[in-house]
């Protein structure tokens, strides 16, 4: 085997890492720091990490590497990811490292309790590269409202890079670092992994534990895998999935064949359903093509394509802008100034409690988190509760009977990830509503607690940036999208010649990496 | 602060027609928390027994404790109860620095237990029925303790302390339905409602009960509304009223202001009132109206609490016996007649002769032993009779020399003396302070005929017939003897002295 050079190396698959790593060819010191170089290198551009955890991350990659030297039945036992790094969204907690939620209102708190899905990339002993940005609190789909400067996609760097987990997608589009984790109230890792030409998987509600995730949206959050290939993303589930005693609402379901659905992905004979509302008017035409050239390729594996309405997904996103605020509103209340985080003064006047937590409120939470804490005060309000909060929840119960129905008709469905490619920095920052219908395909399945994967379709013809096709699946059945996701992307693969992000642009200095232009 | 215009509870009583309702809080004893894992333990150093959950640190998730819902559908049977077999929990939204998340994990409109009563018998032996609305489940909030104010309330308090340990203490809130009818009783209601509450969740061992440890908390609602009108008065809600006397005294306190208030023609103020026990008075708190908007939205990070009928009733055939129909069982038991009875409960010695009786004495020598000699003797003590140090075994024991001829009554409560001092047993004080009955009659026989000589009269009756004179030459051959004597024997032998069948 040849010598790889860190270029090389940083471009290679998780599960390739991985192989690598197993038969010794390369240590996990070398792969850790040669994405730890990589950081170094491009970050300054992208602005993907808040925080870089170098020491941690290599002396856990030199434990892995010590355990693989001595051999024996430690090795043996060694998960496959292990010294595999991996980056973590900034929502999710992490002892020995900040964890700012991309909010001003928590910089510098340091948790003093792991997320249970860290404690799981620990016990794997998969070294943490470092936090990685996102829009406050995770609100927005497009990482420009961190408290901390946007992050940029690394496709364009005049672009956003999705959000609310564009961090995450950055990182790994960028090569700075092969897996991550994010989280998806509504498509934070889907919408990113989309408009960055990465995979990004929403695991069924309750796969994976939330313990440790700071909460955005109860009801809708999950945690998930950011990688470059689908088959990345179904080890890293394993990883993190599986029921938690401290998360009540995580299931207790089994989900191990996920990393064998996405090796043995076959879609002959399966319905793959185009939803109806979910394309068409108001969809980017070189999304909308895309999408097409991927339904073609399925059809030509085998699949049988069949159309499906789910007429309630025209009220899914007014719903899901009731519910998420609502569950917002209460979610953030704890971040006064009292036990940890920022605390504010007030400039004059008495100095109460009240007036301390209003002040550290107003200096702490940017104008997108106010806004939402603002609309779902407004929404539980008594005498707007019903009309707003519980019609909402009548909305959510018709999208899961909509869903209900259409894989009555169909195995999986199958829409664009985003109705647009990636738009400038700053475009949509001042029209939230603008903003919020980036999210319009990907909040379904956040209220009805089903599995969603993007994985990229291609590059649009108009503007060569890269399109999401997204596929969905039944709760419970994330192993379907792995399947059909890993199918579909070796069908692209091999229409593209290799992998996506290879045609992606050149970043940093390094001039060894083998890149094009689009 | 200024001084509320009262009326004579007894003017108040003839104008108007009180009209109750109680919130009682009961903290469960359970191992945890309600939703976390640390330690529900009460008087440990503050914030010690908290964790992340507790704190509300970003990130964390509750998690049901089974315990405290076990508890709480044992309350709600012993409740009489209905048991829902699908309930979810709600937040409160409300920003105040003893409840972290700043909102409180509560049931709200779906509580675990609902539609209940309870039969309350008052002092003279009439049974009040109260009906329950609901006992739900939610957490307890952190301590603050305000420093610097005058008032020791976070108004005017240079800062706060808090503490929260007490933080997601698992709660069951116990809601009464609007209590009419009780008339002039209704002080006394109050106290018998709140001790039977009380008893029942002591009795079933789900919480500890101490009241003065705020284990069980009452907030009382008073309101009244002139004699023969249906429609309720405007309430005050007088908050953390917590002892068994301090509920009398709030109710009978606010049922006279309000009387002062309402006929000085003002209307009743809607409002939260503090109890002061120093002066047994209540002022205003803040004012409480129906525009207090706590955003009640169903609890998403928690999964419904389903009780399937098989594990009620599960938990049902594991309740105790009701404190009611234990007393009702305990007095037909052992013969007391109900003033008797009433009175053992009220010196609140039911347990100890239960347990003496046990130990083997007889219901009578039970109760002449607890209400003779140790309830007397407690109260100067200035302790509960179980409290004293004296033992069922100790009484037993006691009664046997008392029934075996070895020692006489008054004997008997020198050597209970004795027994208090640490000075041994029964037995070993008999020895030691050389008490025992004067058994040889030779000494007693002098006595005697010098008592009946002393009194030729009293002699000359006896032996008429006129038994009941035997009495004065008893005394005198006590007397005589130093109260050594066995009274029984003496009588014997005065009778076989005199020639006169017993």
């Amino acid at each position: 085997m040849t010598e790889l050079n860190n270029s090389e190396l940083i471009r290679l698959s998780a599960a390739q890492l991985a192989a690598k790593l197993a038969a010794r060819e390369v240590t996990s010191v070398e792969v850790t720091q040669a994405y730890l170089d990589r950081i170094a290198d491009v970050d300054g551009q992208v602005n993907a990490f808040l925080h870089v955890n170098a020491e941690e991350a290599l002396a856990v990659a030199a434990e892995v590497d010590a355990i693989r030297a001595a051999g024996g039945a430690e090795a043996e036992a060694l998960h496959e990811l292990a010294g595999v790094p991996i980056a973590v969204k900034d929502l999710i907690v992490t002892i020995g490292q900040p964890t700012t939620a991309g909010s001003k209102i928590l910089e510098g708190w340091h948790s003093p309790y792991d997320a249970t899905v860290i404690k799981k990339l620990r016990a794997a002993k998969m070294p943490i590269l470092g936090k990685t940005n996102l829009d406050e609190f995770a609100m927005g789909s497009s990482t420009e409202h961190s408290a901390y400067g946007p992050t940029r996609n690394p496709w364009d760097l005049d672009r956003i890079p999705g959000g609310s987990g564009g961090g995450s997608a950055a990182a790994v589009a960028a090569f700075e670092a092969p897996l991550a984790l994010g989280t998806d109230t509504g498509g934070s890792i889907r919408q990113p992994g989309a408009v960055t030409g990465t995979v990004g998987m929403k695991p069924t509600y309750g796969a994976v534990s939330r313990y440790g995730a700071i909460a955005m949206a109860s009801s809708l959050d999950q945690i998930g895998p950011v990688s470059r290939t689908v088959l990345d993303s179904a080890l890293l589930q394993e990883v993190i999935g599986g029921h938690d005693p401290f998360d009540s609402t995580s299931l207790t379901d089994p989900f191990d064949t996920l990393v064998a659905a996405a090796k043995t992905g076959n879609v002959t004979g399966m319905k793959i359903g185009i939803i109806k509302e979910l394309h068409g008017e108001g969809y980017q035409a070189g999304v909308e093509n895309r999408f097409n050239e991927s339904l073609e390729l399925l059809k030509e594996a085998g699949a049988e394509i069949v159309e499906v309405s789910c007429p309630n997904f025209k009220y899914a996103l007014g719903a899901y802008y009731l519910i998420m605020p609502s569950e917002v509103s209460s979610n953030l209340a704890k971040f006064d100034g009292v036990r940890y985080g920022l605390r504010v003064l007030p400039e004059d006047g008495p100095m109460t409690i009240e007036r301390v937590m209003a002040a550290t409120r107003a200096a702490g939470f940017g104008d997108e988190v106010k806004r939402r804490i603002i609309l779902g005060t407004y929404a539980l309000s008594a005498g707007y509760y019903d009309a707003y909060y519980g019609s909402a929840q009548k909305v959510r119960t018709l999208i899961q009977r909509d869903f209900d129905a259409a894989f009555a008709q169909a195995d999986v469905l199958i829409s664009p990830t985003a109705p647009t490619t990636a738009f400038k920095l700053g475009e949509k920052l001042d029209d939230p509503l603008a903003m919020y219908l980036n999210d319009v395909a990907t909040i379904p399945a956040n209220m009805a607690g089903i599995p969603g994967l993007s994985l990229p379709g291609g590059l649009a013809d108009e503007d060569g940036l890269p399109v999401g096709i997204q596929l969905l699946a039944p709760a419970r059945e994330d192993a379907r999208l792995y399947r059909v996701g890993a199918v579909l992307e070796s069908l692209l693969e091999e229409k593209w010649g290799g992998p996506l992000l290879a045609k992606a642009p050149v970043l940093g200095s390094s001039s060894t990496i083998a890149g094009g232009s689009n | 602060m200024s001084t509320d215009a009262i009326l004579s509870f007894e003017e108040a009583m003839e104008k108007y027609d009180p009209v109750l309702g109680f919130e009682v809080h009961v903290e469960l004893n359970t191992k945890t928390k309600m939703f976390s894992s640390a330690p529900n333990v009460f008087g440990d150093e503050p914030n010690t027994n908290v964790n992340e959950v507790d704190l509300g640190m970003p990130g964390v998730l509750p998690v049901v404790n089974k315990t405290a819902v076990e508890s709480s559908i044992k309350i709600g049977l012993a409740l009489n109860c209905k048991i829902a077999e699908y309930c979810r929990f709600a937040r409160k939204n409300y920003f105040y620095p003893d409840t972290p998340k700043n909102f409180q994990t509560s049931q709200y409109d779906e509580p675990i237990a609902y539609d209940g009563y309870l039969d309350i018998e008052l002092s003279d032996g009439t049974v009040f029925r109260v009906e329950i609305e609901r006992a739900h489940m939610e957490e307890d909030a952190g301590k603050l303790t305000h420093m610097g104010g005058a008032t020791g309330r976070i108004q005017g308090a240079d800062y706060s302390l808090v503490d929260y340990n007490r933080s997601g203490v698992p709660l069951v809130e116990i809601v009464t339905k609007p209590i009419e009818g009780a008339g002039s009783r209704a002080p006394e209601l109050a106290k018998a409602y709140v001790a039977a509450v009380r008893e029942i969740v002591k009795n079933l061992g789900v919480s500890d009960a101490k009241m003065e440890r705020g284990n069980v908390r009452c907030d009382a609602n008073v309101s009244l509304r002139p004699h023969g009108r249906e429609r309720f008065g405007i309430r005050s809600e007088t908050k953390n009223v917590n002892s068994l006397r301090a509920v009398e005294h709030a109710v009978r306190y606010e049922i006279q202001r309000h009387a002062a208030v309402l006929d000085s023609g003002e209307p009743v103020i809607q409002e939260t009132r503090h109890w002061h026990e120093d002066t047994r008075t209540t002022t205003s708190g803040r004012a409480k109206s129906d525009a207090d908007d706590y955003r009640y939205f169903p609890e998403p990070d928690l999964v419904p609490v389903l009780a399937s009928r098989e594990w009620v009733e599960e938990l049902r055939a594991t309740l105790p016996e009701p404190p009611a129909a234990r007393r009702k069982r305990l007095q037909a038991d052992w013969g007391y007649s109900d003033l008797e009875f009433r009175d053992v409960v009220n010196a609140g010695v039911m347990d100890s002769i239960e347990e003496t009786i046990a130990a083997g004495a007889s219901a009578s020598v039970a109760r002449k032993w607890w209400m003779g000699e140790i309830v007397g003797r407690a109260k100067t003590a200035d302790v509960d009779p179980s409290e004293l140090g004296v033992t069922p075994e100790t009484i037993v024991e006691l009664n046997k020399l008392v029934e075996g001829g070895k020692i006489n009554n008054k004997m008997a409560a020198q050597v209970l003396d004795g027994v208090l001092a640490g000075e041994g047993t029964p037995a070993e004080i008999v020895e030691k302070r050389g008490l025992a009955v004067v058994s040889d009659d030779g000494p007693l026989l002098e006595a005697i005929d010098a008592a009946l000589a002393a009194q030729p009269d009293v002699a000359e009756k006896i032996r008429g017939g006129k038994l009941q004179a035997i009495g004065a030459i008893v005394g005198g051959v006590m007397k005589a003897t130093r109260g050594q004597a066995d009274a029984g024997r003496v009588r014997e032998l005065i009778l076989e002295r005199l020639g006169v069948e017993g």
